[in-house]
């Protein structure tokens, strides 16, 4: 079985991020990494491989140049090559632009199973997965917690607000993984120099024979039309007990009528 | 008036309150219809009609509630191409953004997840998003197709606008792929009585300064006086005095109550990204530079497991 991971370069999250002119997010003006949700996606397909129910498994990341890092730390954890497309005209690309690409990319790959992070660190949308799931016309089980795949299906553990589910998904397919699916491995410095040297293939949009009027800032279905930082909260008060606290704080409950 | 779709979400033959919210968003832009998937029962009709739905399209083929998601997304599908609606509204949960995924496809449409607003700005759908981990508000205007949203629970106040509502049985084809993903089993959450967490009006949340699964009880017992969902920070639930659902931060829950109460809780970025829309803040913790104290409304510097149990006291007494 062949498995493909989507990873993306985000910002840093403790990093100060801003916004360009266009109202996109200026990567070039921080540091990325590795989402870190993807590291779960990434650990599960790893494991997969080490037990042989993975032949094969490629990393697949539509980003920048410095994007390769993410990859490269993928690589590191596991895996035996990665797709990276690089192309300017990606840049803008809302939710159904990224999926398109993706999309394409991963039908270059091949790939019987896909594992994703539950959504980007940066985006938070939590939808790229299915919108992939759905443009390559295959099965998705999203949220998953545990995955088990047998045979020709993928048994996957999700936890909702409400109830816990067991969910039968038939292969090809597209899983989104949550921080419950087991931490990823900390790379070995012989992994991370392993990783340097395993095949990472390049591709432009055109390679992949996307259109190019349907992705980049200008063919996005939505535009951010202002964004401002969120107004601070007024600074409170704060007060050290010396017995009297728990009453002073149901004052303050009663005051605002919570109780 | 445009139609505005909302998909129902229901917890057994309840209809959940975050639909409620739903509907009372698709007020401020066209007029509601409901896609419901399940059995139109009056009961249920009669909460959603309370809530200003006009129309109730029930779906009540199995298929639906047997597989995952798709189904549902393509019950949206069949009835946005009946009604051509302005927007579709959606919770933001598992199901609303597998729904809302697949129906921007489909549809070609914009999309924006985790609204917290919605609104009509000359005839396009603007949606406001606490962005970057709540650090920027961003309004974000959708451009093609009927607009689709996930909505953030507790950020629209539930209004009732009592109508009457048609019901419309809708019987969809579906593809193979919506029957690619089979829900073998489903256990609901043990009831534990108190309110859902996403959902809340109040919560209590304990972190690192709990210290144990049974100081937990402490959190628990004060909820429980206040009325209130118990949360927890990451390293409460990765210790496992709390389990893994009652988790609120970036890769938990997100949530905004009218009241948020943290206890033992520093507050570090990862944490804040999921609670720093509630509309009040109080913590409880040891270490006077927390920086839970920064985003609080009202900080005291002490020891949960003084002060909680003596605020639940209090809180008792007031209630009688």
């Amino acid at each position: 079985m062949k498995v493909a991971v989507l990873v993306k370069y985000v910002p840093e999250p403790t990093a100060s991020w801003s916004f360009a002119a266009d109202n996109t997010l200026d990567r070039a003006a921080v540091d990325g990494r590795l989402s870190e949700l993807d590291e779960y996606a990434v650990e599960q397909a790893v494991r997969l491989k080490e037990s042989g129910v993975a032949d094969e498994v490629v990393h697949v990341s539509v980003g920048p140049a410095k994007a390769l890092d993410a990859l490269r730390k993928a690589l590191a954890i596991g895996g035996d090559s990665a797709l990276h497309v690089v192309d300017d005209s990606v840049h803008g690309s809302d939710a159904l632009g990224t999926s398109l690409v993706l999309a394409e990319a991963l039908r270059r790959v091949g790939a019987d199973l896909v594992l994703t992070g539950m959504a980007s660190t940066d985006g938070e949308m939590s939808v790229v997965p299915s919108m992939v799931a759905d443009r390559l016309g295959i099965a998705q089980g999203t949220f998953a917690g545990e995955i088990t795949v047998d045979g020709g299906s993928v048994s996957i553990r999700r936890d909702t607000d409400v109830a816990t589910e067991q969910v039968d998904v038939r292969l090809p397919a597209v899983v989104s993984v949550t921080d419950q699916a087991g931490e990823a491995r900390y790379p070995a410095f012989k992994s991370i120099m392993q990783a340097k040297k395993k095949p990472v293939d390049t591709a432009t949009v055109a390679d992949l024979g996307v259109d190019p009027a349907r992705i980049g800032l200008g063919a996005a279905a939505v535009s951010v039309v202002e964004i401002s930082p969120t107004p601070p909260r007024e600074a409170g008060t704060v007060i050290v007990d010396e017995g009297e606290a728990a009453g002073q704080l149901a004052e303050f409950l009663a005051g605002r009528g919570f109780i | 008036m445009s139609a505005v779709l909302v998909l129902a979400e229901t917890s057994g033959s309840t209809v959940r309150k975050s639909t409620f919210e739903l509907l009372t968003a698709a007020r401020r832009i066209g007029e509601p219809g409901v896609v419901l998937i399940g059995d139109a029962t009056d009961d249920v009709v009669a909460a959603l009609a309370e809530y200003g739905a006009t129309t109730v399209y029930a779906v009540p083929a199995p298929e639906a509630r047997e597989y995952l998601s798709v189904p549902a997304a393509e019950a949206v599908v069949e009835v946005a191409g009946r009604v051509s609606p302005v927007a579709v509204l959606v919770g933001s949960g598992p199901l609303g953004k597998d729904v809302a995924a697949r129906v921007a496809v489909r549809l070609d449409s914009g999309i924006v997840t985790d609204a917290v607003a919605v609104e009509l700005d000359d005839n396009s759908v603007v949606a406001t998003q606490n962005i970057v981990s709540g650090r920027y508000v961003a309004r974000t205007k959708v451009l093609r197709g009927p607009a689709v949203i996930t909505v953030r629970p507790n950020s629209i106040g539930a209004e009732p606008a009592p109508a009457t509502a048609t019901v419309v049985t809708v019987d969809v084809t579906f593809s193979d792929q919506a029957k690619g993903a089979r829900l073998v089993e489903t256990t609901p959450k043990a009831g534990s009585g108190r309110p859902e967490l996403t959902e809340a009006a109040f919560v209590v949340a304990g972190g690192r300064g709990v210290g144990s699964a049974d100081g937990f009880g402490i959190v628990e017992e004060l909820a429980d006086a206040l009325g209130a969902a118990v949360g927890a920070s990451r390293t409460a639930t990765d210790s496992g005095w709390a389990p893994h659902d009652l988790q609120i931060g970036q890769t938990g829950k997100t949530v905004a109550p009218q009241l948020y109460l943290a206890a033992g809780i520093s507050g570090a970025i990862q944490h804040r990204a999921g609670m720093q829309s509630s509309k009040t803040i109080v913590a409880v913790n040891k270490d006077p530079k927390a920086p839970i104290f920064a985003i609080a409304d009202l900080g005291v510097v002490g020891d949960l497991h003084t002060v909680l149990p003596a605020l639940t006291a209090a809180v008792r007494d007031r209630k009688g």
